[in-house]
């Protein structure tokens, strides 16, 4: 076992030299650069464009090197020294930026995640057990229908349902009071207030399709010849569903968290938007559009990392819930 | 997750669908029997999703949408950039046929006229119901081309001295109506469009990993990989932003094109390999290669075929991503930019929530993508059933 996550590890530092590289092109890839913006912004205010000044800053941000010089200097400082370089918009160093918001990201997305299964697993379970009753058409319905609903809209709708008929604002993480405090037990229970409705409205994307997939194993274990076997020998049937079949039916579950968790944080970072959630989505579109370069690579980086993590714990976890699967 | 794989399963023995003209008559069923053995495998497929209600159901909504969508400009009543001046945020119209002054066979609809209100300077928009204008068919309007061959001037409906907004107006006081009809154009050709260049990438890139492995194989895999660890919207977004600003329209539509199909090829392109995998080392492909037939001909005539069906189950499966993405995108601001009327870029209005409580109709694009995203996982899902017809 140890030697298969060793393995693993191994194996990410190559796909993780990967992702950096594809991260720093695609911030590369707009033509100019957050001097640019700069130029232009000061362009509106009205203000004098002062060339030297311009000239003092490309120095200073290394802006005159060519590119696999600001690559190799900005991953050198992500890996000597845990610097991932400087935001130009915020004028701060990025790390000092994004450590709080991903991990409200992270926060928010697993939350999503946990509460799809939540839902997902009895509805599921429910489904196959009484397949192709009303009530699985039903389900089977809602679950398209959570599927084919954009999130922002339904983001839009609760907000608007929220305030038309319960009269409270819904959006962020938390009350105004909270924002700026640091982190105490009264902040932690506020945030759990405001989550629930991202939660909602992130989850249930991914809840559909996990429905599908518990249930079509379901369905496929139940008629297998054991089960056929306990049920002639007169076991209850709620033990007889549970005993085995969706042990067996539940190893999805834990194999999809790989890509359930990049889903979810796609799905967070267009509805954090929508709610205005202090979380990495927002400030790496505003990045993206000014150019900052270092924080949006920075965040699109790390963003992929936790994907890669997730995947390896889903494939580790496997292991351990399923023995058929050798790992080799 | 790979619901492909109950495929492989499938062996002779497993029930045959029955074709729907299935007769109790035994001497019937000894010939639908024949007529089993005989079909072909698209027949069985077809037959197989015919038993799909819903999926045929579907099938005839997204025909429907896309007939409405061609022939946009025939069924809208105005210009999709026409503004109808002290028209703005017009609460969607009622038709009617009857009111107290009886009952009308043609439909007609109350003008409507603005009055601010002063306490609260909001506009509002009063009924007139004195006076009826009948909504006429066949009216002559502004001009276009049908079927950009063609020059018209003859919209399926409008009022003559008079508007009508069958889904209210936006803050520029242009027909919602239109807008939606004229935004299908490009909201559900962008998802077969990109559909199929994920489709080209995906034969090309998986079918080269399956049939050739070795290097090659771990190559793709591993760029597959890298790709599909990016959480797609972060991705899109930060794709998105490199698009130039001064891009044309059609490029920008061309670039979001892309940019989905850059990552929806990945899936695709493992399927590809699986199947093909699974089949190289098949008989009648060694049988082919024994015969001394040539590899693009292995790969045209025997490898591609054989998968197609799966492919075009999870192609139509994958349209719903690429519209929810655009429409995302667009509505974040980095996808589709006015005056490109699509239905992300006319849900960007109804970004926050005091521009939805005071004009909630706004939303009514977000209903088409719904219908249509459902309706295409409907579809697919009734492809994928029947993709496999020698299953159960």
């Amino acid at each position: 076992m140890l030697r298969y996550i060793a393995k693993r590890l191994l194996q990410m530092i190559p796909m993780l030299f990967l992702i950096s590289v594809v991260s720093f092109i695609i911030i590369q890839l707009p033509p100019g650069s957050y001097l640019n913006t700069l130029i232009a912004q000061m362009r509106t205010q009205g203000d004098e464009i002062n060339m030297e000044q311009v000239e003092a800053l490309r120095i200073r941000y290394s802006l005159d090197k060519p590119a696999h010089i600001r690559y190799l200097n900005w991953i050198k400082g992500i890996i000597t020294e845990g610097d991932f370089g400087f935001s130009f918009e915020w004028n701060r160093p990025v790390k000092t930026l994004i450590w709080e918001r991903l991990a409200l990201s992270l926060t928010v997305s697993v939350s999503s995640l946990l509460f799809s299964w939540i839902i997902a697993f009895p509805i599921a379970i429910y489904s196959a057990v009484k397949k192709h009753s009303v009530a699985d058409y039903s389900l089977t319905f809602m679950g398209f229908l959570g599927l084919s609903v954009p999130n922002f809209m339904l983001a839009l709708i609760l907000m608007y349902i929220a305030s038309v008929y319960f009269k409270f604002s819904v959006g962020g993480l938390f009350s105004p009071d909270y924002v700026m405090a640091p982190w105490s037990f009264g902040k932690f229970v506020d945030l759990l207030k405001h989550l629930w409705v991202p939660m909602i409205v992130i989850g249930m994307a991914g809840t559909a399709g996990l429905i599908r997939v518990l249930r079509n194993n379901l369905l496929d274990e139940l008629e297998k010849p054991y089960v056929v076997a306990a049920r002639s020998k007169g076991i209850s049937p709620v033990r007889l569903i549970f005993k085995y079949p969706v042990r067996l039916a539940l190893i999805p579950f834990v194999s999809t968290v790989g890509w359930q968790l990049p889903q979810m944080l796609s799905g967070e970072a267009v509805t954090a938007t929508v709610l205005s959630l202090p979380t990495a989505a927002p400030l790496l579109l505003g990045a993206l559009r000014s150019q900052d370069m270092y924080l949006a690579g920075s965040f699109l980086l790390l963003l992929s990392c936790l994907t890669m993590i997730g995947t390896l714990i889903s494939d580790i976890l496997l292991v351990i819930v399923d023995p058929r699967i050798r790992y080799e | 997750m790979d619901q492909g794989l109950s495929s492989q399963q499938a062996t002779q023995n497993v029930p045959l669908p029955k074709p729907p003209s299935a007769d109790d008559d035994s001497t019937a069923l000894g010939k639908t029997e024949e007529k089993v053995f005989y079909a072909t495998q698209w027949q069985l497929m077809w037959w197989k999703f015919r038993k799909h209600k819903v999926a045929m159901v579907s099938a005839v909504v997204i025909i429907f949408m896309y007939i409405c969508a061609i022939f946009a400009p025939f069924i809208a009543p105005y210009a999709p950039t026409e503004r109808h001046r002290g028209f703005l945020y017009v609460p969607p119209q009622k038709v009617r046929f009857w009111d107290e002054n009886g009952f009308s066979l043609r439909p007609f609809v109350y003008p409507i006229e603005q009055e601010i209100d002063i306490m609260t300077m909001q506009r509002k928009y009063i009924e007139d119901t004195s006076k009826r204008l009948p909504v006429k068919f066949f009216v002559r309007g502004s001009s276009y081309k049908l079927l950009g061959l063609f020059e018209c001037d003859i919209h399926l409906f409008g009022v003559e001295d008079g508007k009508v907004f069958l889904f209210g107006t936006d803050n520029m006081g242009r027909d919602l109506f239109t807008r939606v009809l004229y935004g299908a154009q490009i909201s559900m050709s962008i998802g077969l469009v990109g559909v199929f260049l994920s489709l080209l990438l995906g034969l090309v890139f998986g079918g080269i990993s399956g049939y050739y492995g070795g290097a090659v194989d771990n190559a793709i895999q591993r760029i597959i990989e890298v790709l599909r660890s990016f959480p797609t919207i972060p991705l899109w977004m930060a794709l998105g932003a490199a698009l130039p600003p001064e891009l044309s329209p059609v490029g920008v539509y061309m670039g979001i094109t892309i940019i989905l199909s850059l990552i929806g090829w990945t899936a695709l392109g493992r399927q590809v390999r699986g199947k093909v995998l699974a089949l190289k080392n098949e008989d009648f492909v060694i049988a082919a290669r024994l015969a001394g037939t040539s590899e693009p001909r292995i790969i045209m005539t025997h490898l591609i075929p054989s998968f197609m069906s799966h492919i075009i189950a999870s192609l139509t499966l994958s349209i719903p991503s690429m519209i929810l993405a655009e429409t995302s995108l667009s509505f974040l601001g980095i996808g589709l930019r006015p005056p490109v009327v699509s239905w992300g870029v006319m849900l960007q209005q109804a970004q926050n929530v005091n521009t939805l409580m005071m004009a909630p109709w706004l939303l009514i694009p977000g209903v088409f993508v719904v219908v249509y995203v459902l309706a295409f996982n409907f579809l697919g899902d009734g492809l994928r059933d029947a993709a496999d017809p020698y299953g159960v």
